[in-house]
């Protein structure tokens, strides 16, 4: 079986700045990894390296079989799935309008989106514009999407940030459901993750790379 | 191709229907402009009917750069242009698809606002009518054009300010062919060469926007 | 031979420059017609010439070479950097000398005319690229970003050239060659006016070297910069 992800030096620039100096990593099963750091770590550029949002700058990367340097992105991208700080979508639609539109992106059948809603404990927001919800339903509703998609590869940049206990023990459980299906997921947290269940590959990052945990 | 052009044309329209900047901010400030553009003219109606179509062009240009602006500032919104980046769609159909969306909202607009050049310019009404099919085309290319430097101008610095800098000059053949269409059907002189042109304009932009809207997005 | 070449680029434009305003303004006889302004005909359509077609037609050839996976390498996106910027130089030289013959032809600094409309137009144009240029930091982006507005410039120059065209001439016909293949300036004119084409295409060869061979230190120098930046991250790392 092809490893989900294979960096080798990997380097990623933005204008004059080394976000990422040299990663080495290789994710082979499916399963829970997790990415620790200080802010300014490089985690989150990490993610985006590996969700096909950034393009390498040297080194080499493979991620789902995609070569990052000669490869297409946007074919990596259509696989994996990412939920980002604020929840990506168009605050002016409801919640319905944004589930619709990525299903319909990605062909998915529009049937999964009640499912989903149910799951993430939305269906009676289902209508209401997205501005309106909390950070924490936002939250909620990005998980939505990323069930709807069902994506290959999970990529969640600091998913547990702001979440109370309650919507903690809710993200673990729906994050040990999605790994039972033998999807890999690849997440960023300031510490290392408390649910012993998920049996997470803890990866401490500085300075722009892995400096601790096994690559 | 088509089928993203639609979903993304719908998606647009929606945005802009639940968020009514159209009607609330666009509009306002184009008619703003066009009252403006003749309090400078001054009140003589000869002299304010010979200008109206240049004025009517200029205005619409003005206004495009606002509904450009809004439509790309939807998408690079934090955390929206992960999103839509991430839903890896056809560039060539998303390019299509914000093309049409800002088509039919720039279409909108010149309906009220040609209302406003008929009535405060004295523009004829049955020429101005006349003219519905050329400035469609001219629209048509502005729609097209806008859309490929709008990606373009993406998230840089000082967006705001880049995007007419960017923009406008290449669309000044437009604004001729469209004022001169336009003037054509007032005066009643021929308009064959000018309505060839904008259909010329509008393949060119087209064309440009299928093939390299893709390499300019990638790099947004 | 390469290097002996680009030593001598300078100095023989510069002579090629001296010579035509030698001939230009000394040796050739006035015109019957224009006086002493006949002069400015070895200036400006050379200016002209460099301006509208080689110096476009050379940031154009490299933005499509650049977006052609095959070919695409950061010395074309310099030469695009450097190219632009001689580009709107020689522009902008072309407005004023223009500008300058039309004062006592047409009795206005500046008319609306068709040439001299879609050449402004063309020095906005490419002062465009250059500002999306400048407000993008990223190399890579910088260089996509600017090639597609090049292409895109490119395919809307014929546009505004027409429009112009059909909306309003007062222009002078072809300086040298009419339509139908015939010359309309002969002996020491001609060869003063076809001296100074080469001389000035010389001289935007020169400036566009000079440019380019800045844009290549200060990559060169971002380079070793981004190099010692990838170091100094890396001893981050190790220090945490």
């Amino acid at each position: 079986m092809n490893d989900v992800a294979t960096l080798h030096d990997a380097v990623v620039v933005v204008g004059s700045f080394p976000l990422l100096s040299g990663v080495n990593l290789t994710i082979s099963t499916p399963g829970v990894t997790v990415l620790t750091g200080g802010n300014g770590a490089g985690k989150t550029s990490l993610l985006r390296l590996l969700a096909g949002l950034v393009p390498l700058s040297s080194g080499s990367a493979q991620v789902l079989g995609v070569d990052l340097l000669s490869g297409d992105r946007r074919l990596l991208r259509r696989r994996v799935g990412w939920l980002g700080h604020e929840g990506s979508f168009y605050d002016e639609l409801t919640v319905m309008d944004n589930l619709q539109f990525a299903a319909r992106a990605l062909g998915r059948p529009l049937d999964e989106i009640a499912p989903a809603l149910e799951r993430v404990a939305l269906s009676s927001r289902s209508h209401t514009v997205t501005k309106s919800l909390s950070a924490g339903q936002r939250r909620r509703l990005a998980l939505a999407w990323l069930l709807v998609r069902r994506p290959s590869l999970w990529i969640l940049d600091e998913p547990y940030a702001s979440l109370d206990d309650e919507g903690r023990t809710f993200l673990d459980a729906l994050l040990g459901d999605v790994v039972a299906t033998g999807t890999s997921i690849v997440l960023s947290a300031h510490d290392p993750l408390r649910e012993p269940a998920l049996r997470p590959r803890t990866l401490h990052m500085a300075g722009g790379r892995i400096v601790d945990g096994p690559h | 191709m088509i089928r993203v052009a639609l979903l993304v044309a719908g998606k647009d329209l929606r945005v802009e229907l639940r968020s009514r900047v159209l009607l609330w901010q666009v509009l306002p400030f184009g008619v703003i402009a066009l009252l403006l553009s003749g309090l400078a003219v001054g009140p003589r109606a000869s002299v304010t009917r010979n200008a109206a179509p240049g004025l009517f062009f200029v205005v619409i240009l003005l206004v495009a750069l606002l509904m450009i602006g809004r439509s790309h500032s939807v998408e690079s919104r934090s955390g929206t242009r992960s999103s839509i980046k991430m839903l890896g769609l056809d560039p060539a159909g998303v390019f299509l698809g914000k093309a049409l969306a800002l088509f039919v909202t720039l279409g909108a607009a010149s309906l009220v606002l040609l209302g406003g050049v008929v009535v405060l310019m004295h523009a004829p009404f049955a020429a101005t009518l006349h003219a519905l099919g050329p400035i469609a085309l001219a629209l048509g290319s502005i729609s097209a054009g806008g859309t490929v430097y709008g990606v373009l101008v993406g998230d840089a610095e000082g967006q705001a300010t880049l995007l007419p800098v960017v923009a406008l000059p290449p669309l000044a053949g437009i604004l001729v062919a469209g004022e001169k269409a336009f003037a054509a059907c007032i005066t009643g002189t021929s308009l064959v060469r000018w309505v060839i042109f904008l259909a010329v304009g509008l393949i060119a932009y087209l064309a440009v926007g299928i093939l390299l809207y893709g390499v300019a997005e990638e790099s947004a | 031979m390469k290097t002996l070449f680009q030593r001598a680029l300078g100095p023989f434009a510069l002579v090629t420059l001296a010579a035509t305003v030698w001939l230009g303004l000394w040796i050739t006889p006035p015109d019957q017609r224009q006086g002493e302004l006949v002069r400015l005909l070895y200036i400006h359509p050379a200016l002209a010439w460099v301006a509208l077609y080689v110096s476009f037609g050379v940031v154009v050839v490299a933005s499509a070479l650049y977006l052609w996976p095959r070919t695409r390498s950061m010395t074309l996106d310099r030469v695009v950097e450097a190219g632009l910027e001689v580009s709107v130089i020689f522009i902008g030289l072309t407005l004023v000398t223009g500008s300058i013959w039309g004062r006592p032809t047409w009795g206005v600094w500046w008319a609306w005319d068709a040439r001299l409309t879609s050449t402004a137009v063309m020095g906005v144009l490419e002062l465009g690229c250059i500002a999306l240029r400048r407000a993008n930091d990223d190399p890579q982006t910088r260089a996509r970003r600017s090639a597609v507005l090049v292409l895109v410039s490119a395919v809307n120059v014929p546009i505004i050239h027409f429009s112009v065209q059909w909306w309003n001439t007062l222009h002078q016909g072809a300086s040298v060659l009419t339509p139908t293949g015939k010359l309309n300036v002969h002996g020491s004119q001609l060869w003063t006016l076809l001296l100074s084409f080469f001389a000035f295409t010389l001289v935007y060869g020169w400036l566009l070297r000079s440019r380019y061979r800045l844009e290549s230190d200060r990559s060169s120098r971002h380079d070793r910069q981004l190099q010692r930046a990838i170091a100094e991250r890396q001893s981050e790392g190790s220090r945490a």
